[in-house]
Formats: structure tokens, C-alpha cells, sequence
């Protein structure tokens, strides 16, 4: 029975399963700093733009990390049942990871720093060029592959570092405040760029950022965390078909939305206050 | 990386104040005083009578280097030989111990008191110990080069090492990248900078300590170099010779750096701000 039940289970469509559970994760660093408490989330399969919005403490850039395997919870469990993982349960990267900061090997010309993803499974620098060049042409900078990262901007050295991310084509792609350290202009610029890989390449993407704005901009799903300990507070369907653009963002709906998250992040700075009385 | 600029040859920086300067005007201007030190130099001994064994002057100098040609250019060699081993010696020994340090907190907290150790000690009061325990004069000198080259290569190559962007270090952990892939396209790379600094530093140093082990050994032969020779001069008061040993070292000394420099520039050309041309 229980072998043909199993059979079943892994017969399930994909996207019928989720493509990760995390259930009851906690991290307490070594210092007795609790950054989470009993997260429990659960990724869909099928794509979804999920932004993790919260105030700094609130440890949205753990879980992050944690998803990444970068981190490891204290307590709780990590669950992917459609991706591959090695003997201790952890995934084997099919995922990308974008931080703040561009993260580019300046020592490193752009088409070295996007063969990086390669290196480790051994392929040929030719084998994998095609990819490359394609992943490059996606943020328009195939021009650019010779190119060493100093002589690049700070918005294409971030649009590489997404190129990067993508250029294994992942099934998850996390995003640690990718473009907070870049002006608004390129940055909105960007978050266009990014929506149109979205839809292009059918991945989830988790969004850490701080901006009630962006998130709400980009995603169609917000989970709202709190801070002392890192917990989520709050987990909110965007409702708006993509493509999105400026008729949303200055549209009735946008704000609404905007009104409501805020509102919501409000309250968990509002318990925030009270504890320090 | 204040090091880095700190430790550049004149000229090969660009300077604010003197920007608005021809470039012309610049070049030629550090050698042009020195041209005059040396006239002033060569008339004072002249208008003076300042006799050679008291201070001769730039001609008198170089006429010796002439005179004592085939003799300095064997000490030359000699003084060359045990700086440019004791340079490649802890050119590699800094590296390969910094990165064993490097590899852990306890490594690094047992060893590196007793490098500092090692370093702070003046090379003159443990070359005669040296000189002592090595029959071979040579070793012995080689020996007192490297223990006052080999620690600045350390202890950038720790510093390089413990300054790897932490962001780079996740994204090699997260592509499961072996600990030798890490070592050599993260490592190695982002310390390089530091590294080349170190090994600057031990140019010089390396040729220091050649020189200060000989002046301590004190012995001559054939096998003797350029210290050697000034303290030889000096007992048969032939100041001429002393000063072409120095003008000898100090050349030395010169080729050394440029020759840093020149690899360092190279090798950090495409990325590090201290070598690449501005955008």
C-alpha cells in the first residue's frame, strides 16, 4: 500500500505540490538573539512574485538566507518535495540568489562572473556560452560580456548580478534588497525588467525588501513580518494581473493596497513601541 | 588599502596639485634635482679641497665604480643572489602559512603571537646567533633575510584573506563550489592586492636584511657581497668605494621596487583602483 501510495504521490503534477514547505523554523543565534520564531510558509508550485516586507530585526533576510541554505534554522523543518537534495535534505541550488550589493568578482570579466554558476558541475566555458550570452541579452548587456565590472554602472552591475541568478534557469530565485542601494529611477527601471523575467521565465521569485511601495508594485503576494522575535504577521493577496505598469502604480487599487500593508506594518511598529514601555 | 597608495614610487600616482602642470614638467623635474644635488654636491668638494677620504664627490664616485668595477660587480651579485632567495623564500612561505593560518581562528590565535615575535626582534641582535648555528655563510645570511622579508607577506596575506566579500564567499557555498575551486578563483584572487603589498614591503626588506646579516658576519672571501665591501673600504679609509657600494644598494633597492610595481600594476591592471586608469 504504502509503496503504491508513495508511486501516487510523486505522479502529482509538479505544480500540484508544493515547492517548499517551511514549517515551525526558528533561528536563535549564538548570542541568544532570537531572529525567528515558529515561521511557518509554504511556496506553491506553480510561480508566484512573493515579497517578505517587514522592518529591519524582523528577520526577513534570515529566512532568506535560510531558504538558501546559507543559514541553518535552530528548530523546525525545510521541506522540498519536488527538488532534488542531496542526503541531508538540502536542495541542490535550484535556485539563484541576488543580494544588495551587485556581488560580482571585480578580478573577473562579466561573462567569468556569469560562468561562476557552472564551475562547480565542471561544464566547458563553451558548452555553457549560449546560455550566457542568452541570460546577458535578457537584461541587454550581451555587448558587455568582455567587459570587467568597474567599467560598469551600478545598475548594470546589478542587472548582471540578476542575470547571473537566472542563467540556470531556476525554479526559485531569492532577492535580498536587491536594488535598495540604487536611485529610484534605476531601480524602478529594474523592477520592470524584473516583472517581464518573471512572467518570461514562469519561477518564484521571494522578495525581501522594505518598501511598502515596491512590494506592492511587484507582487501578488506579501507576507508581512514583525521584529523581536522575526514573525510573520501577516500574508496578503496582490490581486492584479501582469503585466502591471504605471497605469497601476497611480492607480485607486494600487494605493488601497499600499493603505492596507502599511496599516498592517504600522501595528507590528505600534507592539514594537509598546514593548519598550 | 591606504598601504597600496602609501607605498607607490613617485611619479606613478597623479597628483591634484600638480595637475594643472605640464605633464613634461613633472616627469623631468624629479630628475632634474638630482642633477643639481650632484653639481652642488661635486662643487662643494671642489671650491672646499674637501679631500676624498673625508667625502668625494659624484665624480670621484663614479670612477671608483669604474676602477672597482669587476670586484663590485661580483659583490653585486652576491648581495643580489641572497635578497632575490630570501624575497621568492618568503614570497612563498608568507603565503603558504597565511593561508594555513587563515584556514582557522585557532591556527591563527596559536602562531601568529610568535611571528610577531619574530618580527619585532631586530634581525642584528639574532643574525649573530644565525651565523652561529649555519656553517654555511651563505644559509646564514639567506636565513636573516627571510625572517625580516617573510612577515609582511604574512600578515597581508592573513588580512587579504580574512577581507574576502562575505556576499562572494555565500554565493561560492551556495554554487557548491569545492574548497579548492574557492581557493583559487575566490581566495586567492581577492587577496592579491594585499598580497602585492606585502611582497613590496619584503622587496625592500629582503635587501635590509642581506645587508645588515653581512655587516654582522663581517667576513669576506670570495663569497661576499656589497656590505661586505663598504665595511673593507672603511678599514683602508677608501670612502669612494664605500659610497659606490652604497650608490650599488641602493640601485638594487630601486630595481626591486620598480620591479613590484611594474608586476603589481600588471596584475591588478583590469580591476583594483589602485593600478586600473580611472574611468
Amino acid at each position: 500500500m504504502n509503496v503504491v501510495s508513495r508511486a501516487v504521490a510523486t505522479d502529482l503534477p509538479r505544480k500540484a505540490r508544493p515547492l517548499l514547505t517551511i514549517s515551525g523554523v526558528e533561528k536563535v543565534y549564538s548570542n541568544g538573539m532570537q531572529a525567528l520564531a515558529g515561521v511557518d510558509l509554504t511556496l506553491p508550485g506553480e510561480p508566484q512574485f512573493l515579497s517578505l516586507l517587514g522592518p529591519s530585526g524582523c528577520g526577513k533576510s534570515t529566512l532568506l538566507r535560510i531558504m538558501a541554505d546559507l543559514d541553518r534554522p535552530t528548530a523546525g523543518t525545510m521541506d522540498w518535495p519536488t527538488t532534488n537534495c542531496d542526503a541531508s535534505g538540502r536542495p541542490l541550488a535550484d535556485l539563484g540568489f541576488v543580494f544588495q550589493e551587485p556581488t560580482l568578482m571585480p578580478w573577473a570579466t562579466v561573462f567569468e562572473n556569469m560562468y561562476l554558476p557552472f564551475r562547480a558541475k565542471g561544464k566547458s566555458r563553451k558548452s555553457v556560452r549560449d546560455e550566457i550570452m542568452a541570460a546577458l541579452a535578457m537584461v541587454r548587456l550581451e555587448r558587455f560580456s568582455d567587459h570587467y565590472p568597474r567599467q560598469l554602472s551600478g545598475g548594470m552591475k546589478m542587472r548582471v548580478s540578476v542575470a547571473r541568478a537566472l542563467v540556470r534557469k531556476p525554479r526559485l530565485l531569492l532577492m535580498d534588497e536587491p536594488f535598495a542601494a540604487l536611485d529610484e529611477i534605476t531601480r524602478m527601471k529594474l523592477n520592470n525588467d524584473l516583472l517581464e523575467m518573471f512572467q518570461a521565465h514562469k519561477l518564484t521569485v521571494v522578495f525581501v525588501t522594505h518598501s511598502v511601495y515596491e512590494s506592492v508594485y511587484l507582487s501578488n503576494r506579501i507576507v508581512v513580518m514583525a521584529a523581536r522575535p522575526g514573525r510573520i504577521v501577516g500574508d496578503i493577496a496582490i490581486d492584479v494581473p501582469y503585466p502591471r505598469g504605471e497605469i497601476y502604480r497611480t492607480s485607486r487599487t494600487y494605493a488601497d493596497y499600499c493603505r492596507t500593508i502599511s496599516s498592517l506594518l504600522a501595528d507590528t511598529m505600534h507592539d514594537f513601541d509598546g514593548e519598550q514601555h | 588599502m591606504n598601504l597600496v597608495r602609501e607605498l607607490r614610487l613617485p611619479g606613478s600616482t597623479s597628483v591634484p596639485a600638480t595637475a594643472g602642470l605640464k605633464p613634461i614638467a613633472v616627469k623631468t623635474a624629479p630628475w632634474l634635482f638630482g642633477l643639481a644635488v650632484l653639481v652642488f654636491w661635486e662643487m662643494i668638494t671642489r671650491l672646499n679641497n674637501v679631500p676624498a677620504y673625508v667625502l668625494p664627490g659624484p665624480l670621484a664616485i663614479l670612477e671608483s665604480l669604474r676602477k672597482d668595477a669587476p670586484e663590485l660587480l661580483r659583490a653585486l651579485l652576491f648581495t643580489l643572489r641572497v635578497t632575490v632567495l630570501a624575497f621568492l623564500a618568503a614570497a612563498i612561505g608568507g603565503l603558504v602559512i597565511g593561508l594555513f593560518m587563515a584556514s582557522s581562528r585557532i591556527v591563527e590565535r596559536t602562531l601568529f603571537p610568535y611571528a610577531v615575535i619574530l618580527q619585532v626582534t631586530p634581525i642584528v641582535a639574532i643574525a649573530p646567533l644565525i651565523i652561529i648555528w649555519t656553517d654555511d655563510i651563505q644559509i646564514a645570511l639567506l636565513i636573516c633575510a627571510v625572517l625580516v622579508a617573510f612577515f609582511p607577506v604574512l600578515s597581508n596575506t592573513v588580512v587579504g584573506l580574512h577581507s574576502i566579500d562575505p556576499n562572494l564567499s555565500d554565493l561560492f557555498k551556495l554554487y557548491r563550489l569545492s574548497t579548492w575551486q574557492t581557493l583559487f578563483y575566490l581566495k586567492l584572487p581577492s587577496s592579491l592586492p594585499f598580497y602585492l603589498a606585502g611582497l613590496r614591503i619584503a622587496g625592500g626588506l629582503a635587501l635590509i636584511g642581506a645587508v645588515v646579516a653581512e655587516f654582522v658576519a663581517g667576513t669576506g672571501g670570495r663569497a661576499s657581497g656589497l656590505a661586505y665591501s663598504i665595511l673593507d673600504s672603511g678599514f683602508k679609509l677608501q670612502v669612494p668605494r664605500m659610497f659606490a657600494c652604497l650608490v650599488l644598494i641602493a640601485l638594487v633597492g630601486i630595481a626591486i621596487s620598480i620591479c613590484l610595481s611594474i608586476l603589481t600594476r600588471f596584475l591588478l591592471r583590469n580591476w583594483h583602483g589602485s593600478a586600473a586608469p580611472r574611468r
